[in-house]
């Protein structure tokens, strides 16, 4: 029977591979009834975080009208619906309960924060329908809460196109010891799933290099004032700040800490990585570095087409962080729509049900080359694409510096 | 090192801008026994009127001698005249209402002040730049930037200005009188519809001030910049006596540098480790609030008002 999946499913993506090719425009394939099929988004659409968040929802929108104008999966459109999350748990996981009560939904992409995550993806597993994040990197949502010494997965239907804080603290840390230079870090992190999980694990990684942390300390999110955090530091004697969190206080450190005549750079996540990071912190951003899954989006020839369409559009939002990640993660669903309705004589599922459980096998098995590279999940849902890259602030830009893959001590 | 002047320094820097704002909140609720919660926000649309004379009316290039001024003033138009109006509208209809009618409106003010902004103002939903005035001085071991000594200047010439006022002009001599008793300071022949509305006037403008230094310190406001400060700015108001103005000022600048103090050495105290930094600042706070109102219940300067209920 596993056998007989395998074989259908493996036929199934090169037919899906071909197709792509083969039909041109909008006629209607052979399925023909017509079914509307929807894509959940949930990221935080407004406020905190949104520039990241609206990313994610366009980068799947457009992953949607490919599909569509393709007819990847024939007699079936695709159509999206985001919901705002706020980058808060408890409306993410509304958003999720939302989402698996609509029966037209066959699969989430989504939420950008891991503190998000954590509370979505019970919601999903208990209506067997998978959910794929661009972005959530912490890796406790793979791999348990035991992950250093007992890797468990705890969810089969969860998934993440992004890799974990393990390779992207460890990356981070070597790079801040071997190609900075800095021997002396002091380490901050905004308390939450993410940033807090990061930071811990730059901080063991860092020791392990050989580097020495000066002091360590914590911020709310919201906070705007950083004068006795600066003081501190400054007092020190750090020559690196790492911060784990997001940008909407990183910039406020990092511009504090400048003008406070400490002239030492900031390095963080993927959570900093953003346009926004630049625009509020002005010129005390530059030098300051983040480290962000994958290789630089456009340096990607297969995301090029990507990028285009997105500026085409006029859409808001940062593509550059997880725009292609949430495409490939929204092709990876389609994918297994297709699978599940070639497994199906040509006809998808009709029970909602049905054709949810065989999605999330179907992207457990998942292979094809995405925008972001090859597109495979491991045993705990973790994307095999471990790639990772420096990236600093130069002339108010974003400038990547070093790509590759992790290095476990 | 030793940090503690320049920790000082901060905790009397973030003290003096809670002062600032919550100056709106102790005189109107002096007078009216209003506690106006919107008053966060209306210090926030005033960093916005600031931002709009720098970025929409002032040419490229001005210079900051004379770019500030021209920003506070209007901030200081925006704010005052959402303050009268919201006195106008959301308040004075309600005045003869249960205190809770006017406290659940201002609530809903402050919530759609901040929408209104993130809506309709352009790039507003997240942070937008603000001009900032970085240059630095070092004072000793004591470093600080123009934008700081804008507010300490600022806020010694508002306080000042305020106590001559309220001491010295009719005005300021009706106002207390009405804060002591509306019915009869009415019956005196003060109008006290126009003292309110000056009550309100004079919180905006502070806060408008507080809004230009914070913007000229931080770089950056954005819409939700008044929920947090102002509901600091209250418990400053609170902790120095809520009605009285020099406990405004006082309550806000002892906030200021207690928190300041909390999160820069209460981790360095063996044991307490896990209880310090940045983050417990605000838990640290909130303590002292708590002790203050414990043993003293109504605030550091604040008067015994046993006749009141």
């Amino acid at each position: 029977m596993v056998i007989l999946t395998s074989v259908l499913t493996t036929g199934a993506l090169t037919l899906t591979a071909c197709g792509s090719r083969d039909d041109s425009g909008d006629k209607s394939g052979d399925g023909g009834s017509g079914t509307t099929l929807t894509i959940g988004v949930d990221a935080p659409l407004s406020g905190e975080n949104s520039t990241t968040g609206l990313g994610i929802q366009y980068g799947a929108q457009i992953a949607v009208d490919d599909a569509n104008k393709n007819n990847w999966v024939p007699g079936v459109k695709f159509k999206l619906k985001a919901l705002d999350d706020k980058a808060q748990p408890a409306t993410g996981q509304s958003n999720a309960t939302s989402l698996t009560g609509d029966k037209t939904v066959v699969g989430a992409v989504g939420p950008l924060n891991s503190g998000v995550a954590q509370t979505m993806q019970q919601v999903f597993a208990s209506a067997n329908m998978v959910q794929i994040s661009p972005a959530n990197t912490n890796p406790e949502l793979t791999q348990g809460k035991n992950w250093q010494t007992d890797k468990k997965r705890p969810y089969k239907t969860y998934f993440r196109t992004a890799t974990t804080d393990e390779l992207q603290g460890s990356f981070a840390a070597g790079y801040a010891y071997n190609g900075l230079k800095k021997k002396k870090a002091f380490i901050v992190d905004d308390k939450q799933t993410y940033g807090a999980g990061l930071a811990k694990i730059f901080g063991e990684q860092y020791k392990k290099f050989g580097g020495t942390v000066v002091g360590t300390d914590h911020v709310n999110t919201g906070d705007k004032d950083f004068g006795s955090l600066v003081t501190k530091i400054k007092n020190s004697g750090a020559d690196l700040l790492y911060y784990g969190g997001q940008y909407d206080e990183s910039a406020l450190i990092t511009k504090q800490l400048k003008d406070a005549g400490v002239k030492i750079p900031l390095f963080g996540g993927d959570g900093m990585f953003a346009s926004t990071y630049i625009e509020a912190a002005g010129k005390a951003a530059e030098g300051d570095l983040a480290t962000a899954i994958g290789v630089p989006a456009d340096t990607l020839p297969a995301a090029k087409q990507f990028i285009q369409t997105y500026k085409d559009k006029g859409y808001k939002g940062d593509y550059g962080a997880y725009g292609a990640y949430a495409y490939d993660a929204t092709t990876a669903i389609i994918k297994a729509v297709k699978a599940a309705a070639d497994a199906n004589g040509g006809k998808v599922p009709t029970d909602i049900n049905d054709l949810r459980s065989k999605v999330v096998d179907g992207v457990q098995k998942s292979d094809f080359e995405g925008l972001t590279g090859k597109i495979s999940f491991d045993q705990y849902g973790d994307t095999t694409n471990k790639q990772l890259t420096v990236y600093q602030v130069e002339k108010g830009a974003w400038k990547d510096v070093e790509t590759g893959t992790a290095d476990l001590k | 090192m030793n940090t503690l002047p320049q920790q000082l320094a901060n905790g009397l820097l973030l003290g003096s801008m809670y002062g600032l704002i919550a100056i709106g909140y102790t005189m109107v609720y002096g007078i009216v026994q209003l506690i106006n919660f919107a008053h966060g926000e209306i210090f926030m649309t005033g960093a916005f009127g600031a931002l709009t004379v720098y970025f929409y009316i002032l040419p490229d290039g001005t210079s900051m001698a004379f770019a500030v001024p021209l920003m506070l003033l209007g901030g200081a138009i925006v704010a005052i005249l959402i303050a009268v109006g919201a006195e106008r509208f959301a308040y004075r209809p309600l005045r003869g209402a249960p205190r809770l009618a006017p406290l659940i409106t201002a609530i809903g003010l402050s919530l759609a002040l901040q929408e209104v902004v993130r809506n309709f103002y352009p790039g507003a939903d997240r942070a937008r730049a603000f001009p900032g005035l970085d240059a630095t001085h070092d004072i000793g071991s004591v470093t600080i930037k123009d934008a700081d000594i804008f507010l300490i200047l600022a806020a010694i010439l508002c306080m000042a200005a305020l106590a001559f006022f309220v001491r010295r002009s009719r005005t300021g001599r009706a106002m207390q009188a009405t804060a002591q008793d509306p019915d009869t300071a009415q019956l005196m022949g003060i109008d006290t519809n126009r003292i309110i509305v000056i009550a309100f006037a004079i919180g905006g403008f502070f806060a408008a001030v507080a809004a230009v230094a914070y913007g000229l310190k931080y770089g950056n406001v954005d819409y939700r910049m008044g929920f947090l400060m102002g509901l600091k700015a209250f418990t400053a108001a609170v902790l120095g006596g809520i009605g009285n103005i020099y406990g405004a000022m006082l309550g806000g600048v002892v906030l200021g540098i207690a928190e300041t103090l909390a999160s820069a050495y209460i981790d360095e105290i063996p044991g307490m480790q896990q209880l310090g930094g940045q983050s417990w600042a605000n838990v640290w706070a909130f303590c002292l609030l708590i002790l203050v109102l414990l043993f003293r219940p109504q605030g550091l300067l604040g008067e015994r008002v046993a006749d009141r209920a």
